[in-house]
C-alpha cells in the first residue's frame, strides 16, 4: 500500500464471504445442552410461586437460587439480577433457564411450567415514572438574562422512538465448565465487560473465567450489555450441570428482550437575539426501562451533545432517565447522541424558517469553530472544517439551486431537500479512558518474523482486523500477511478497552502504531519479541463529572449531510433521490472499510427517520420480527455519494479519530428536513413514517 | 427416509418431513454457510438453490425436498461464477459483518444467472429479499456491477 487508506483485501474476506467463518450458532460442542428462557409476561409482579412440571432426565432449570455468587450482571451498575427471585420488572425478563438435549421437550416443558405473579402496578410512560434512575444537568453563561433580553423565544417538543440494532445474527453464546474454569464463547463486541460480568456472578478468580468471542455478524451497540447478561445466565447452568449449555436467541426473543436505543422526549426553548440563538434551555427525558444497564452514559452524550455543532454562548441543559417497566434501554451506535442531534437540528431548521432565513446560512453563522468553548466548557482544540464540508456537501448535491426551487412546489409529487450538521466525541466520556478503561496492547513476534496483534477489541464486521493489521503493517514495513489477528479470548489478550463509543481505532489503533514503532526499533532478527504500550492520556480542560464541565471527549468527528426526497402526496409516503455525504474523520484507515462505515450507519440514520417504528404496548413490545419492524432493504436506497475531507489527529493512528458511529447521526434530520421541505410543514418526532406525516398535515388544518 | 441430492450428491435424510431444511442442512450435514437470521423467510440469510431457484430454507419443510436438488454456498463456492462474485464483494468491500453475504452471494447469483448483465434497479429488485443492517446495500449493488463486467461470458 503506497497510502494507508488505499484499499486492502479484508482479512476476514474469504471466511466470511464463502461461508466458512464461525458464528456461534455454528459451534457443534459436544453433549452441549440447548438452554431456553422462560420469560416474564408481567410487566411489574412479585413472584409468589412458581410450580414446575416434571422434568425428563437430562432437563432441568436454572434460576436465581442457583447463582454460585452474587445474583447481580454487572453492567456500569448492579442492579439487575442473573434472574429475578422476588420481583419481574418488564414483559420479556428471564425468570428461569430450562435445558435440556431437545428444543422441542424443552418448549414443552417451559409451556408447562406455572409462575404465580401477585401484579403490581405498571409504569410505562417515562413521563409518569416517579423513579429516575439517573440525572445530570449544567449551565453555560448565563441563560436566564438571554431569555430577558430576547427579541423572540421558541419552544419545541420533539419526540424520537425506539430503535433496534437489528444486527443479522442474533445474540447467543455457550458456556461450559470444566477443571474449575468456566468458558463462555459468543457474539460480543466487549470480552472483557463479559470477563468482569462472568467472574462477579460465579465467585470465580481470574485464572478460572475466559471469554472468547466468535465471529460477530453485527452488533451496533446491541453486543455491548447484552452479552454480559446471557454469559452470566449461561455461566451460571454450565457451572450448575457441569455441561456445556448453548443459548441462541430466536429473532422475536432478541428484539422483544434486548435492549434498543432509549426512546426520547426533547424539550428545547431558544433565545433569539439579533438573528442569533443567544441562549438554549433543553430538557431531555430517556426512557431507560427497567434497569439500569448504560442509561447513565447515554444520557451524558446526549447532554453533552443538546447544542449540536451550534456555538451557543448561553445553555441550560438537563437531563433524566426514568426507570419504567419497559425492556431496559441500552447502547445503539450514537449512543444518545441521535437523539439530541435530531431535535437541535430540526430546532434550528424551525427558528430559521420562524426568522424567513435561510436555514444554511442561519446555521452557518452559529457554527463551531476552533478555539470555541465546547457545550460544557471545554475547548474544541484542534482544527474544525466544517465550512469546507459544507461548501463541499452543497457543491456535490446542488444544495442552493435546489433549495431555491423546492418548498414552493404543488401538485401531487414534490421535492425537498434537507442538511444536517453534527459530530460525535470519539471515546470515553472525560477522562474515562485514563480513570475506567487503562487500555494495553500487546505485540508478539515470533522468530519467523511474524507479528501478532493481541488487543480485546472485536471485529463484529466494521473491519478492525483490517484496519488495526493496516497500522501495524505500515508502521512496522512489514506485508500486511505477516501480521496476525484472531478473535479475542482473555486468556490471551489483554484489556485494551471495549469496542465501543468509536474508540477502537483511535485509541486501541493509536497503542498499536506506537507499539510497532517501537518493535520496529527493537527489532531483532530471528528472536521472538513481546511488545506492549499502555495509554497516555492528553488533555486541555480535565472533566469535572460533578459540575459537569470540561473537555467532554479527546476528540470529535464531523459529518454533513444533505438527503433530497420526493414526497407522493396522496400517500405521503417520501422517496429519496439522493444523498450526499462529507465526514471529516481525521484520516481514513483503509478507503473502503470507511465506505462501508459511512454508508451503512447512515442508512441506520436514514430507517431511524423513516420508517423503524417501534412501540410498546401495554409493556409489551409490538414489533418484534422483520415483519413488522421495518429495517431499509436495497430498494429503499439510492446511492450515496461519500467524501471524507483529511483533517490528521495528533494522536490517533496515522491521523485517525473515532469513525464507527459519526454516520449514523445525521440521517435522521436530513431525511426529515427535507420532508418538511417538500411539505411545508414543521415535523418533530421520528421515525417520521407516512402516518405520523398525515397526523402532521392535519393537525395544521389544510392548505 | 427422504433422499435429494444435496450439492451434487445423492443424500438422504431420516428426519421428520415437517422440519425445516435449514436445520437439516445446518445441523445433519453440518453446512453452517446457510445462516438463520429470521426463521420466518424475512432476511434471506438462509438462501439456498433449489432446482436453480432462490429458496429461503427456513420456510421450506423436508417434505417438499424429496427428490430435489438443492445447493448451498458450500457447493456453489466451488464454481468458478463464485470466484469471480468473491472478487467483486472483496474489491468492492461489499462484505462486513458477513453474517448476510452467502445469502447475498445466492442472490446475486441467480440475478446473473437469468440477467447476465444486469441494471442497478434490477440488482436492487433481486437483492431486495435478502437484509444486510451493514452495509447500506450500495457496495453490494456496486459488486454484483463489477462481477458481471469481469465475468462477462461465463453467466
Amino acid at each position: 500500500m503506497r497510502d494507508i487508506s488505499d484499499a486492502v483485501t479484508k482479512k476476514d474476506h474469504y471466511e466470511k464471504v464463502s461461508g466458512t467463518a464461525r458464528y456461534i450458532a455454528d459451534y457443534d460442542v459436544k453433549d452441549a445442552l440447548t438452554g431456553k428462557f422462560l420469560y416474564s409476561d408481567k410487566a411489574n409482579a412479585r413472584i409468589a410461586a412458581i410450580s414446575l412440571p416434571e422434568f425428563p432426565p437430562g432437563y432441568s432449570c436454572t434460576g436465581g437460587n442457583d447463582v454460585p455468587s452474587i445474583n447481580e450482571v454487572i453492567i456500569v451498575e448492579k442492579d439487575m439480577p442473573v434472574f429475578p427471585t422476588e420481583y419481574v420488572r418488564y414483559i420479556g425478563e428471564p425468570v428461569l433457564l430450562v435445558t435440556g438435549p431437545d428444543p422441542d421437550v424443552i418448549d414443552e416443558l417451559i409451556a408447562a411450567i406455572e409462575v404465580v405473579y401477585e401484579e403490581e402496578p405498571p409504569v410505562y410512560s417515562p413521563e409518569e415514572a416517579s423513579e429516575i434512575h439517573f440525572e445530570y444537568g449544567y449551565t453555560k453563561g448565563d441563560a436566564d438574562k438571554a431569555f430577558l433580553e430576547a427579541d423572540e423565544i421558541l419552544e419545541e417538543i420533539f419526540h424520537t422512538g425506539y430503535q433496534e440494532q437489528a444486527y443479522m445474527e442474533p445474540q447467543g453464546v455457550i458456556a461450559s465448565y470444566e477443571d474449575g474454569k468456566v468458558t463462555v464463547k459468543g457474539s460480543m463486541q466487549c470480552p472483557y465487560y463479559v470477563f468482569r460480568a462472568v467472574k462477579h456472578t460465579t465467585g470465580l478468580g481470574d485464572d478460572r473465567v475466559r471469554i472468547i468471542q466468535t465471529t460477530t455478524g453485527g452488533a451496533f451497540g446491541g453486543k455491548e450489555d447484552y452479552p454480559s447478561m446471557l454469559a452470566c445466565r449461561a455461566a451460571v447452568a454450565a457451572i450448575r450441570l457441569e455441561k456445556p449449555v448453548r443459548i441462541i436467541l430466536e429473532r422475536a426473543e432478541d428484539m422483544a428482550s434486548t435492549p434498543k436505543r432509549h426512546p426520547a422526549r426533547l424539550r428545547y426553548r431558544s433565545a433569539v437575539s439579533g438573528g442569533r440563538v443567544t441562549a438554549m434551555e433543553v430538557d431531555v427525558l430517556l426512557d431507560g426501562g427497567a434497569y439500569t444497564t448504560l442509561s447513565a452514559v447515554v444520557l451524558q452524550r446526549s447532554l453533552i451533545s443538546a447544542a449540536g455543532a451550534y456555538d451557543i454562548p448561553n445553555l441550560k441543559v438537563s437531563g433524566r432517565v426514568a426507570k419504567t417497566n419497559s425492556v431496559p434501554s441500552g447502547a445503539f451506535r450514537g449512543f444518545g447522541a441521535p437523539q439530541s442531534f435530531f431535535a437541535v437540528e430540526m430546532h434550528m431548521n424551525h427558528i430559521a424558517g420562524k426568522l424567513k432565513e435561510d436555514v444554511l446560512a442561519f446555521k452557518r453563522k452559529h457554527l463551531v469553530r476552533q478555539g470555541s468553548a465546547t457545550s460544557t466548557g471545554g475547548i474544541f482544540s484542534d482544527p474544525v472544517i466544517l465550512e469546507e464540508m459544507i461548501e463541499k456537501a452543497a457543491d456535490m448535491s446542488g444544495y442552493t439551486d435546489k433549495m431555491n426551487l423546492y418548498g414552493k412546489m404543488n401538485g401531487r409529487y414534490r421535492k425537498g431537500i434537507g442538511i444536517s450538521v453534527f459530530f460525535h466525541g470519539c471515546g470515553f466520556t472525560g477522562a474515562g479512558e485514563r480513570d475506567i478503561i487503562k487500555a494495553r496492547v500487546r505485540l508478539d513476534k515470533s522468530p519467523d518474523g511474524r507479528v501478532e496483534i493481541l488487543v480485546s477489541n472485536t471485529d463484529m464486521g466494521q473491519g478492525t482486523k483490517t484496519t488495526f493489521s493496516k497500522v501495524v503493517s505500515s508502521a512496522l514495513e512489514i506485508p500486511m500477511d505477516d501480521i496476525l489477528i484472531e478473535n479475542p479470548d482473555t486468556d490471551r489478550v489483554p484489556d485494551s478497552g471495549p469496542t465501543v463509543a468509536s474508540r477502537s481505532i483511535m485509541v486501541t489503533g493509536y497503542l498499536l502504531e506506537k507499539a510497532a514503532k517501537r518493535l520496529k526499533a527493537e527489532w531483532k532478527e530471528g528472536e521472538r519479541q513481546l511488545v506492549e504500550e499502555n495509554y497516555v492520556h492528553h488533555e486541555n480542560v480535565p472533566w469535572d463529572m460533578d459540575r459537569f464541565f470540561g473537555d467532554a471527549y479527546p476528540a470529535y468527528s464531523w459529518g454533513v449531510n444533505i438527503i433530497e426526497t420526493e414526497v407522493d402526496m396522496a400517500t405521503l409516503q417520501p422517496e429519496i433521490k439522493g444523498i450526499w455525504a462529507v465526514f471529516d474523520v481525521g484520516k481514513p484507515i483503509d478507503e473502503t472499510v470507511m465506505r462501508g462505515q459511512a454508508e451503512g450507519g447512515l442508512l441506520q440514520g436514514i430507517g431511524y427517520g423513516s420508517m423503524e417504528k417501534m412501540t410498546l404496548k401495554d409493556g409489551r413490545i409490538w414489533q418484534s420480527r422483520f415483519t413488522d419492524y421495518m429495517i431499509p432493504t436495497s430498494k429503499d436506497i439510492v446511492n450515496m455519494k461519500c467524501e471524507f475531507i483529511e483533517n490528521a489527529y495528533r494522536f490517533g493512528p496515522s491521523g485517525a479519530k473515532g469513525a464507527g458511529e459519526l454516520p449514523l447521526i445525521g440521517g435522521a434530520p436530513a431525511y426529515v428536513a427535507s420532508v418538511e421541505n417538500a411539505i411545508g410543514r414543521e415535523l418533530c418526532s421520528v421515525p417520521a413514517t407516512p402516518e405520523s406525516i398525515m397526523e402532521t398535515l392535519r393537525k395544521g388544518g389544510t392548505e | 427416509m427422504i433422499e435429494f441430492e444435496l450439492n451434487g450428491k445423492k443424500v438422504k435424510s431420516e428426519r421428520p418431513a415437517s422440519h425445516r431444511l435449514l436445520d437439516v442442512l445446518r445441523e445433519e450435514f453440518r453446512l453452517t454457510g446457510v445462516k438463520c437470521g429470521c426463521g420466518e423467510g424475512e432476511c434471506g440469510a438462509c438462501s439456498v438453490f433449489m432446482n436453480g431457484e432462490l429458496v429461503n430454507s427456513c420456510i421450506l419443510s423436508m417434505g417438499r425436498i424429496r427428490g430435489q436438488s438443492i445447493i448451498t454456498i458450500e457447493g456453489f463456492r466451488e464454481t468458478k461464477r463464485f470466484a469471480v462474485l468473491q472478487d467483486a464483494y472483496d474489491k468492492t468491500g461489499a462484505v462486513q459483518c458477513g453474517f448476510c453475504t452467502p445469502g447475498m452471494i445466492m442472490a446475486s447469483e441467480a440475478l446473473l444467472s437469468r440477467v447476465p448483465d444486469p441494471q442497478e434497479e434490477e440488482i436492487r429488485d433481486a437483492l431486495s429479499g435478502n437484509l444486510c443492517r451493514c452495509t447500506g446495500y450500495n457496495m453490494i449493488v456496486d459488486a454484483v456491477l463489477l462481477a458481471a463486467k469481469e465475468g462477462k461470458g461465463i453467466w
